[in-house]
């Protein structure tokens, strides 16, 4: 019915839901969604497991609904990961050419990039991703690939993704009890942006926040290249728990008002307004006021920004973003983002659409699938890249693995 | 015993005339070992109420507080009697302190003389026309609550008197000794550190400095800063003495671990070492003490001693400011010309501001968080920090936006 390696599959699982998408590799190497599966998440605090046993329930519950929908079965999954551990930061790796004519070999690249990953991380961290950005070959700066060029120094910058081992464990050794295989984990940030990025606004430079539940995640492509990654682990759970605490309304009632009446800006229109809170039989409980609500969800959600354009400053990559900003997960749904996030970062800011997808559209526009998406293409371009490199013979396969 | 290079130096000093005032017992002994040609351009007085302490005392000049209640013996413990005897002979130490540009004050906190008679002197000294800086010592913790409260109490006039004042609590040697050190040497080490204190600041204000540090920046940096300051003074020698210095002061007991450093508005850093002081080493002390500090205002000064050689002695003053505001910016009054020159004397306005504050000293110690926000769902789960601010406590809370 299936052949194993065109069936792609992304899970990923979240605060408020988790989610599985499947696309399928056509012949002629695009990427085609198939099917997907979602159900919310009980066991998860800020992108985190905090009930295993819940999470392997609400787990089951995805796979059985995207492999129906696909009709496929799912033996592996790119898992996405994320959390508050997760860091990123841009190393630089040195290697000096020793041969005798100075032509830079393959085992030079390997060299340069293993030095580049050798970093000082704590002890209990491992590295996600290590993507290489740019080779320098003595200080000229831009070169893609320097083998077989001339030069007596050879460095090149790498950008490395890396979180908290034991942490990042828990998720993969759920989803092995369920019997799935685990393909790669993916840092599901970069994963959003592999989604709604086209190669062209990678160039141009774009970053994109993936505001999710439990936690938001960042990354910035700049001249096609990632550039900066981070995670705060602030999301939509703390817009319900401001309001159910400055309210004083329960946190499942917070969570209705935030849906039905949340707003990132405060409107005009809802001054002096206010919302009644019935019980099951239509009687008042409380009356609350509208322009309260959109204050404390709007202060939260500026705040996220604020943050998220500090940290960008302090990189120095606010002028490298001309594509502009890009919003997608679930909270991004909040009216009124796009407007506030403008008003932060001072530049365009658009809602995400996967559009470098192509299959079942109700998946690709909704905003909170965009990393499982992503984790897709993550895989599709690994696969092709697996595909290429029998027939590269090794390294060169490997020299065009560039994400 | 002086070298010619040392005389000459001394020259300069002699334009700011010193007075070191030790007061009280526990200052006689320290006066002893500050006794040394280094400070020979400065003058010794010791004041005390026990006339049989203070015969025993090496300064050149002595003053007893006598009366005849006390029939030669202490003030018994008691700063009440040590500060009536003070304003007793108010007219002698003022004549004492006449003629100084500078006054450092010496003394023991907890007593009955260094608590009692530290004020008024610096009052004394202040009406003498001289600046006052104040070096003391805090009680242990062990000598008892009524000597802890006796020595703040003083302190807080202090602070309200002197120019400057430089406090040492002695419960912080405690991380410096081990369970064998004996009494008398944890008492000379206590001392020892505050005299590293007197002599950092000496070198500080003596030396011809090539960034050159006056007593107007040590003055502006310690006044309205009373809070609390901290000191650490620090010498490294050979080839890699800059980095010496630095770990020394990252790792000195006085500054909790560089942590005071962090926490510290304003700092003044002096380096000083022989004619080899290389611009790169000045620049690389700098440099670590300002990552140390990243929100304080630094004033650094640096001077060459031909007689340190191959030493490099750094002297770090940390200050803090004290958690109540203040309308009186330090900057205003300082930095005039005559401050340096001629008297300088506090407007009496600006008396009871720094007395309000010195009350607000004692409130270092940290307090509970009584009224206890809710995290809600996030209450049992990992905080999340983002610069020591808690994010899962609603945003609107930490902004303090009303909502009425």
């Amino acid at each position: 019915m299936f052949d194993d390696g065109n069936i792609i599959a992304g899970l990923e699982i979240g605060t408020s839901k988790i989610c599985v998408v499947v696309g399928e590799l056509t012949a002629d190497g695009g990427l085609n969604i198939i099917g997907l599966g979602q159900s919310p998440s009980q066991g998860v605090r800020k992108g985190e497991i905090t009930d295993p046993q819940k999470v392997e329930e609400n787990l089951r519950t995805a796979m059985f609904e995207a492999e129906q929908m696909a009709d496929v079965e799912i033996r592996s999954v790119y898992l996405g990961v994320s959390g508050g551990h997760i860091r990123g930061f841009n190393n630089r790796g040195v290697h000096p050419v020793v041969s005798a004519d100075r032509e830079i070999s393959p085992d030079d690249v390997d060299d340069v990039l293993k030095n580049a990953k050798a970093i000082n991380l704590p002890a209990e961290n491992t590295v996600i991703h290590a993507v290489r950005q740019h080779f320098f070959i003595d200080g000229q700066d831009g070169v893609t690939n320097p083998i077989g060029m001339l030069g007596a120094r050879l460095e090149v910058d790498m950008h490395v993704i890396h979180g908290h081992a034991n942490r990042l464990q828990n998720a993969i050794r759920l989803v092995k009890a369920t019997s799935l295989e685990v393909e790669e984990i993916v840092f599901t940030g970069l994963a959003s942006a592999l989604a709604l990025l086209t190669n062209e606004q990678k160039e141009l430079g774009a970053l994109v926040i993936d505001i999710g539940g439990g936690t938001t995640e960042y990354v910035v492509f700049a001249d096609g290249v990632i550039r900066h990654s981070g995670v705060i682990a602030v999301g939509g759970d703390h817009v319900s728990n401001d309001l159910a605490y400055g309210l004083k309304v329960p946190l499942s009632r917070a969570e209705k008002l935030k849906l039905e009446h949340g707003s990132a800006l405060v409107a005009e229109s809802a001054k002096g307004q206010s919302i009644s809170i019935t019980n099951d039989l239509g009687l008042e409980l409380k009356r609350v006021n509208v322009e309260h609500l959109q204050r404390i969800s709007s202060l939260r959600l500026e705040e996220i920004f604020r943050l998220i354009a500090q940290d960008l400053d302090a990189a120095g990559l606010t002028d490298y973003l001309r594509a502009g900003v890009f919003l997608c997960g679930g909270s991004s749904r909040v009216p009124g983002l796009v407007p506030l996030a403008e008003n932060v970062f001072q530049m365009n800011v658009a809602p995400g659409h996967a559009t470098a997808i192509s299959g079942l559209t109700t998946a690709l526009d909704q905003p909170e699938f965009a990393a499982a998406i992503g984790l897709v293409k993550y895989g599709s371009l690994k696969n092709r890249k697996r595909a290429e490199r029998p027939f590269l013979k090794g390294f060169l396969g490997r020299l065009l693995q560039r994400t | 015993m002086q070298t010619p290079e040392q005389a000459s130096l001394l020259e300069t000093t002699a334009t700011l005339t010193v007075k070191i005032i030790g007061v009280g017992n526990a200052a006689d002994a320290l006066l002893g070992a500050l006794a040394t040609p280094e400070f020979a351009a400065a003058q010794f007085i010791s004041v005390n109420s026990d006339a049989a302490a203070l015969a025993a005392s090496s300064a050149t000049v002595k003053i007893n507080l006598e009366n005849k209640l006390l029939r030669g013996l202490g003030t018994g413990g008691d700063p009440e009697r040590g500060q009536a005897l003070a304003e007793e002979h108010f007219s002698t130490l003022k004549a004492a302190c006449e003629g100084a540009k500078v006054v450092f004050i010496l003394a023991g906190l907890g007593g009955g003389a260094g608590s009692g008679i530290s004020p008024v002197l610096a009052k004394a000294a202040r009406e003498a026309g001289a600046l006052v800086l104040a070096f003391v010592t805090l009680p242990f913790e062990c000598e008892g609550n009524r000597r802890e409260a006796q020595a703040q109490a003083a302190l807080a006039q202090l602070k309200a008197a002197a120019d400057g004042v430089i406090c040492l609590p002695s419960q912080k040697i405690f991380k410096l000794i081990n369970e064998h050190t004996g009494i008398v040497e944890t008492f000379k080490f206590s001392g020892g550190f505050l005299l590293e204190g007197v002599r950092g600041v000496w070198q500080l204000l003596t030396r011809p400095g090539l960034i050159q540090v006056h007593f107007d920046d040590l003055r502006q940096l310690l006044h309205e800063r009373h809070a609390e300051n901290a000191f650490a003074f620090v010498e490294a020698a050979g080839a890699g003495r800059a980095r010496e210095a630095v770990e020394k002061i990252i790792a000195h007991p006085l500054l909790d671990e560089g942590r005071v450093l962090a926490e510290s508005d304003a700092v003044l850093v002096s380096l000083i070492a022989g004619k080899d002081l290389t611009m790169a080493e000045v620049n690389r002390v700098m440099e670590q003490v300002r990552r140390q500090c990243a929100h304080a205002q630094i004033i650094m000064g640096a001077a060459v001693d031909a007689a340190l050689k191959e030493k490099l002695c750094v002297t770090i003053i940390a200050a803090r400011q004290s958690a109540a505001p203040t309308n009186l910016s330090p900057r205003t009054e300082t930095r005039s010309p005559a401050t340096t020159t001629t008297v300088h004397r506090e407007p009496a306005a600006s008396r009871p501001v720094t007395k309000r504050r010195s009350g607000g000293s004692k409130a270092i110690q940290t307090q509970l968080p009584l009224s206890i926000i809710s995290k809600g769902r996030f209450d049992k789960s990992e905080p999340t920090k983002h610069n020591g601010e808690d994010l899962d406590i609603p945003t609107f809370i930490r902004r303090g936006v009303p909502l009425n």
